[in-house]
């Protein structure tokens, strides 16, 4: 009766003072900033709530031994700032330079204080609309035939003002604790009280329920001062080094794994929290016993009648009594807020912590709620880096260009090239793109053909998961065909399991590429836009339906894929013959030739030479061509009887014929070879 | 079957015995029913229970009663009969020991077929049981019907409701501990499939053949499988021999095997050829492969729609092997990117070019009059080969003065060249002090774009001041910056009052500065000019090679694009000569050429001659040219694609760029005269002259295939289910995009089909190539 109350005072109140957005961001975090940052950039009418005072009051408190686990590359050795962000993982979007985290701190693993004085300065630099001290309660939709998505969202904060949003942009992040009830659950110290004094642990045995990077932060912390420390949890120890996937254990985190192997007294444990229980004897030491015994037992008699696993089986592997017990669990997403008509759901499996979206990041049971930053993480859970700063900040550029073009009719960014820039585009933007190579296979480039491939719309980072949608999505259109360029790493190579350092892991021919290991950038080739259902069937693990022809780039020690042979040619045979064409190169005087011997021109003729830009290219450039072969030496030819007497010009006629010794005819240049 | 003529229940059954009569009439089995009378209690019409039963009898001997439910339909009751009749020819066996001591028993001595139905009294079983009838005394036929058996007799994963038949090799078989060896039957049991199965399992493994493989004929071709002829020589005949009982044994039930000796035979067929294959087809020929090992064999037989393409494979590989191996995919056959890299050592002389970072770019350019900017990328063949030009332009324009040349690195500064909206590279810019830039457009050659940074330092267009300035002009001496340098002035001649048009030629020599330098003239005394040149203003006045000859040009129209375009064309030569650098301009004009071949200069007469047909024929005609071979070499490579051979020079040419792409000679006995050539052109015209060459119509198709990646993957994953969206019809999704499917996967798939390919199976050596082509991917080990 008092929810009735309540939500119905709330309707009274309701048509009388709403302050209207368009958009509404709930959380100040890197991702509600980041959106905030591409709202503004585009001129929108938007607003960022944040309950506390400050933007990133997570980070505030989080981790609690402030040592921030994504790493802040000062030196890359490159001076491309697009490059540069693939190895600066806590930087967001912006165009001003000063918003580089490297100016913020200097540490390869930053203090989280940095982060939170790069968050206020970010907020306050791009002079971003955030509304601080403003704890959003509730939020629910109110029915409108005019509103964009056919409905309002209205927001309730902490003092009861309301706001009236046409789309709602959910920043949260995850900050409710992971949480396990079993019997003796109340002696358990939670992650986010515990001391981080290494001091109060002296002496002490510790037990630390978790498995992830919280839990062996916390271990790493007091390591040296405990007695030992046991770790369980009910999965098996992922490495982020084995799985390439950043939320697993990272290797900086991973002191104890080195005590345990060494045999130093610290352990690692399987077991389900659920079937656990804690008891504490007169002395205050907590005891591991399971929940089936305490079910079993008299409850009226005391403590000493509680069965131990040790009375039954006495080598029991935690029999030791421990000091104290800590919970690391991580977070889940707080739900709490959303009336049921927004239907937000929980995820399935292990995604249940997350809120269940689309691809494209829009919630599933609301239309223009999308879920942006850590929390959107479901999309590529375990996979890539959508739930952290460096994939987040490209998954929210996304979602913007997506509502601007669902709203504004602004459509998806594209450049239009001729077709002989086809090869270029892709190369540059493997070889640069940040949002390609941090949120691999999740965001892809995509290259839609013009008629007759004569040219090409580049649109980039697109969620690959919706590219079904995307002339819906994107405003462009895709009818002759187009390219998915992605970046994978090799399917049977990342895994809690498997061994990444074996013998012969890297592929070095272009020729075996599609077996590469390392991240690698991979280009499928679809004769049309690949359907929803095509979409839904394709194979397990592809991040694609299969396509009508794919080419990988060899993978790169340097991750530099530049060469000419080892990475151009065979990219530019995949394009050609995906496209059907000739894509090579040739100086003017090839053009100059096939311009009279052949009634159609290559299309680097047809949109170079003819233009009348053709490469004229210097003489040591045509030697070269000439001894390579692949340009004819007209000017050595020898017709009898038709020399000139020229003796200078004779000498370097012998001069060039020395020279060139394996000269083919350009025939070989020229024949195309047809089927 | 002894029946009371009330007893209703009986009828169903009195129908299918009835119906099996002349089924067990072939196996001289008789059936007779007899009608008890009510009073009759004797043996078999008595008793109550013996009437739902069914007697057979051998003489007067009861051999087996059968309860009437077993006797369900006409192929329940053949197969029971016979199972009865049969008893020491069909053993029932119910434990693997049982059946293990039939085989040893065996061994040696006679074959084995053992048969899995999943219930007595079906079809399959009366297949069986027919079979035994006629293979008995020959074959010791074994029947079960437990599933663990066929599961313990080594199928992996049995589909134990389908009954199978097994053909047990006992007869060969010597090793007492060793099963026989196993023919499993791959179609359904029927007695007409167990009878093909039994004659082919009864022929020669592999058959010695000395013929024509096109005369052959074996039991095999006859049951409508092929034949697979391994080809062997003396030399080899041991290997070949064990080979072909290999493949025989893998192809037993599927295929023939024969051994064709050629020292026997005399073929006409490939040296290199080690496999034929005969299909049972009539008037399909024999086929002849190279095969490089059994496993192909067995997948040819197997999958016949390959046939066709292994075969293809080979004769293209046959015909271009030599080739293919020059012409390897991973050749670089780009002429530029071949050619810088092969440049790339060398150090250029860059010094004289600035190179302009995010940082420095925009106050560079405020410092000098004019910034001349390349964009590049480090990594791209074509602005390298432009960078190179590039430099040479450096070197030419030392000691300039307020001309800067700089470049900018996109690979380093994206984010500058996004800014300055360079889409492509290269890209060359010339910045003006402050904010202007005009945009490089000619050819990427290092004296277009000298002559370009050049004739762009002075203002376009020029406003002069006086009249002697204005003849000046027109006589290139004015400005004097441009006076050593040889050029094209345009000069446009306005009256104080036509802003319009003066504003639009404004515009018109902003678009065309660095092409061609235009000035401007509109002074009082106009008018003097405009007398002097026989023009009245509005007017263009164009000045070629150092104001020899000025020509007088009406403006009538008046957009700045249309007085573009004319000037541009206005500017064409009336008999130019054709250079790699010019031809593009004349090929706008999508006309034919009449082109004279010349070894040098061309002679004075033929000059003077094409002259006047080109200026009296009205010009939308064709482009009268000629192109000099000592400056343009290149002519011979035209040449000899038109004649095979460079013919004698001067030649005249007339050749349909555009439409059809003809090439026609001009009669080398006549003499080039302007007359001579008109009354060609009308014969031309006419379609009465024969074309000496035609252009190539091909498309520029991929030089070379790519990788095929995906058919790589294909065949070395099998499992991977490539094809699932395809075939699969209603089936859901197979897995949430999101789905932990990662974690969980099987062991290396790839491991495993790396695993597949048994080692020792492949084909003697006397195939050339079965080593080569047994590169295994190579990985870097190390570095």
């Amino acid at each position: 009766l008092s929810l009735a109350l309540y939500t119905g005072s709330l309707c009274v109140a309701s048509s009388a003072a709403f302050l209207y957005h368009d958009y509404c961001v709930i959380g100040a975090g890197p991702s509600g900033l980041q959106a905030a940052y591409f709202l503004q950039q585009a001129g929108r009418d938007y607003v960022v709530f944040e309950r506390s005072h400050a933007p990133g009051s997570f980070f505030a408190l989080y981790p609690r031994h402030r040592k921030l686990i994504s790493i802040n590359k000062q030196y890359t050795g490159k001076c491309n700032s697009e490059f540069n962000l693939r190895h600066d993982w806590n930087s967001l979007l912006s165009h001003d330079h000063r918003l580089l985290f490297r100016h913020y701190s200097r540490d390869f693993f930053p203090n989280a204080d940095a982060m939170v004085h790069y968050l206020e300065d970010f907020a306050s630099l791009l002079k971003l609309q955030v509304q601080y001290n403003t704890a959003i309660i509730h939020v629910t939709l109110e029915k409108d035939e005019q509103a964009w998505n056919g409905h309002y969202f209205l927001l309730t904060d902490q003092d009861r003002h309301n706001y009236k949003c046409s789309s709602l942009l959910v920043a949260t992040g995850m900050w409710v604790p992971n949480v396990v009830n079993f019997p003796g659950s109340e002696y358990v110290e939670g992650y986010e009280t515990v001391s981080i004094n290494p001091e109060d642990f002296a002496g002490q045995t510790v037990l630390i329920l978790g498995r992830g990077n919280s839990a062996f932060e916390t271990a790493e912390n007091i390591l040296g001062v405990t007695n030992f420390i046991h770790m369980v949890s009910r999965s098996r120890v992922r490495l982020s080094w084995a799985t390439h996937y950043v939320g697993d254990l990272r290797a900086i985190n991973n002191g104890l794994l080195d005590t345990y192997q060494l045999k130093s007294l610290d352990g690692l444990l399987e077991g389900d929290l659920e079937d656990l229980a804690i008891v504490k004897d007169k002395k205050g030491k907590l005891h591991i016993t399971l929940r089936f015994y305490l079910e079993n037992r008299n409850t009226s008699a005391g403590i000493d009648s509680i069965t131990l696993p040790q009375d039954e089986l006495d080598n029991f592997a935690t029999r030791a009594p421990y000091d104290r017990v800590i919970r690391c669990l991580g977070w889940k997403f707080d739900f709490s807020i959303y009336n049921r008509s927004l239907r937000l759901m929980p995820g399935k499996g292990n995604k249940k912590k997350y809120p269940q979206i689309k691809p494209s990041y829009e919630s599933r049971g609301t239309r223009g709620l999308f879920i942006l930053g850590t929390a959107s993480h479901s999309v590529d859970f375990r996979k890539s880096a959508g739930g952290f700063i460096h994939g987040f900040r490209y998954t929210t550029r996304a979602v913007h260009r997506l509502l601007e073009n669902r709203h504004h009719g602004v459509p998806w960014p594209s450049t239009v090239y001729p077709i002989t820039q086809l090869t270029n585009s892709i190369i540059k933007r493997v070889n640069e793109a940040s949002g390609l190579y941090q949120m691999f296979s999740v965001l892809a480039d995509i290259i839609l053909l013009r008629e007759n491939a004569t040219a090409f719309e580049y649109l980039e980072e697109y969620p690959v998961g919706v590219l079904a949608e995307l002339e819906m999505q994107t405003g462009r259109k895709a009818p002759n065909g187009l390219f998915v360029v992605i970046m994978e790493y090799g399917r049977n190579f990342s895994g809690a399991d498997k061994d990444v350092f074996y013998y012969n892991r890297a592929v070095g021919e272009a020729q075996h590429a599609w077996q590469s290991n390392f991240l690698h950038p991979v280009i499928y080739y679809y004769k049309h836009l690949p359907t929803e259902r095509e979409m839904k069937l394709r194979p397990p693990d592809w991040p694609l339906p299969r396509p009508d022809a794919v080419h990988h780039i060899v993978e790169d020690f340097l991750t530099d894929w530049t060469a000419p042979n080892a990475h151009i040619l065979p990219l530019r045979r995949f394009l050609e013959n995906c496209l059907s064409t000739d894509l090579r190169n040739f100086f003017a005087e090839s053009c100059f030739f096939f311009a009279f011997t052949r009634q159609k021109l290559p299309p680097f003729c047809r949109q170079g030479y003819v233009g009348m830009q053709g490469l004229v290219g210097s003489e040591g450039l045509r030697r070269h061509a000439v001894e390579a072969g692949l340009l004819e030496d007209y000017t050595a030819r020898d017709f009898s009887g038709d020399r000139t007497p020229d003796s200078h010009d004779g000498s370097q006629n012998q001069l060039l014929r020395d020279h060139a010794i394996p000269v083919r005819p350009l025939q070989h240049l020229v024949n195309a070879k047809d089927e | 079957f002894f029946y009371v003529s009330a007893s209703p229940g009986a009828q169903p059954f009195l129908e299918q015995i009835e119906n099996s009569a002349e089924a067990l009439q072939d196996y001289g089995i008789s059936v007779v029913k007899v009608n008890c009378p009510k009073e009759d209690v004797s043996r078999y019409c008595g008793k109550e229970n013996a009437l739902r039963k069914a007697y057979l009898f051998r003489g007067n001997m009861l051999i087996r009663e059968f309860p009437t439910d077993a006797l369900f339909d006409v192929n329940s009751v053949v197969a029971n009969v016979l199972f009865a009749l049969l008893f020491n020819e069909v053993k029932y066996v119910e434990t693997l020991a049982d059946l293990q001591n039939i085989e040893n028993a065996l061994k040696g001595r006679s074959n084995m077929v053992f048969a899995y139905v999943p219930a007595t009294g079906t079809a399959e079983h009366r297949a069986v049981m027919e079979a035994a009838f006629v293979y008995g005394t020959v074959h010791q036929f074994v029947l079960t019907t437990e599933a663990t058996l066929l599961r313990d007799t080594g199928n992996d994963e049995p589909d134990v409701s389908s009954a199978r038949l097994l053909f047990c090799h006992c007869q060969r078989a010597t090793d007492l501990a060793q099963p026989c060896r196993r023919t499993a039957m791959g179609q359904p049991l029927t007695m007409l499939n167990i009878h093909r199965h039994l004659k082919l399992m009864g022929a020669p493994l592999v058959t010695e053949v000395a013929e024509d493989p096109e005369k052959v004929s074996t039991v095999h071709l006859q049951l409508g499988l092929p034949l697979v002829f391994i080809l062997s020589q003396k030399e080899t005949y041991e290997a070949d021999r064990r080979t072909a009982e290999f493949v025989a044994w893998q192809l037993l039930g599927k295929a023939g095997v024969a051994l064709l000796s050629r020292d026997l035979v005399d073929l006409n067929i490939l040296l290199r050829s080690n496999v034929a294959l005969k299909t049972p087809d009539e008037g399909v020929p024999v086929k002849y492969l190279v095969l490089e090992d059994t496993d192909e064999v067995i997948t040819l037989v197997e999958d016949k729609s390959k046939v066709g393409q292994i075969q293809e494979d080979d004769e293209e590989d046959e015909e271009d092997e030599d080739e293919k191996e020059n012409n390897n995919q991973d050749i670089q056959d780009d002429q530029v990117v071949e050619a810088v890299s092969r440049d790339k050592k060398r150090e250029l002389p860059l010094e004289q070019i600035l190179v302009l970072t995010e940082e420095t770019f925009h106050s560079a350019l405020l410092e000098t009059a004019r910034t001349v900017v390349l964009f590049y990328a480090s990594w791209e063949a074509v602005s390298l080969a432009v960078l190179r030009s590039y430099t040479e332009v450096a070197d030419h324009l030392k000691g300039t003065q307020g001309v800067l040349l700089a470049r900018v690195n996109c690979w380093d500064w994206p984010g500058l060249c996004t800014k300055e909206n360079v889409t492509q590279f290269p890209t060359i810019r010339i910045y003006e002090k402050g904010e202007r830039w005009v945009m490089y457009d000619g050819m990427w050659g290092t004296e277009e774009l000298t002559s370009f940074i050049m004739l762009s330092r002075v203002s376009c267009p020029l406003k002069l001041a006086t009249i002697e300035e204005a003849e000046g002009y027109l006589r290139g001496e004015f400005p004097s910056e441009l006076s050593s340098y040889h050029h094209a002035s345009v000069l446009g001649v306005f009256s104080t009052a036509m802003n319009e048009a003066r504003e639009a030629f404004e515009e018109a020599g902003n678009i065309l500065s660095g092409h061609v330098t235009t000035g401007m003239y509109f002074e009082d005394d106009a008018l003097a000019l405009s007398r002097k040149y026989m023009v009245s203003p509005p007017a263009l006045l164009l000045a070629r090679s150092g104001g020899r000859s000025v020509e007088g040009i009406a403006l009538s129209k008046q957009s700045a694009q249309d007085m573009v375009r004319m000037i541009r064309y206005e500017l064409l030569d009336i008999f130019p000569e054709i250079t790699v650098q010019n031809l593009p301009r004349y090929l706008q004009l999508r006309k034919p050429f009449l082109i004279l071949f010349s070894d040098g200069d061309i002679g004075e007469m033929e000059s003077k001659e094409m002259l006047k047909l080109a200026k009296g024929r009205p010009r939308q005609a064709f482009v009268a040219c000629w192109l000099n071979l000592k400056k343009t070499p290149v002519g011979y490579g035209v040449l000899k694609v038109y004649f095979a051979t460079v013919p004698s020079l001067p030649l005249l040419l007339w050749v349909n760029l555009h439409a059809g792409g003809q090439v026609f000679k001009f009669p080398s006995e006549q003499t080039i005269t302007e007359m001579n050539i008109l009354s060609w052109l009308e014969k031309l015209k006419a379609g009465l002259e024969i074309p000496s060459s035609t252009l190539s119509e091909e498309d520029w198709k991929p030089p070379l295939p790519a990788y095929d990646f995906l058919q790589m993957m294909e065949t070395a994953v099998p499992e991977v289910p490539l094809h699932t969206s395809h075939r699969r019809g209603d089936t859901p999704a197979p897995e949430s995009p999101g789905g932990d499917t990662t974690v969980q996967r099987e062991p290396s798939q790839e491991t495993k089909a790396e695993k597949g390919g048994t080692p020792g199976r492949d084909l003697r050596g006397t195939v050339p190539r079965l080593a080569a082509r047994e590169k295994q991917g190579k990985r870097h080990s190390e570095l």
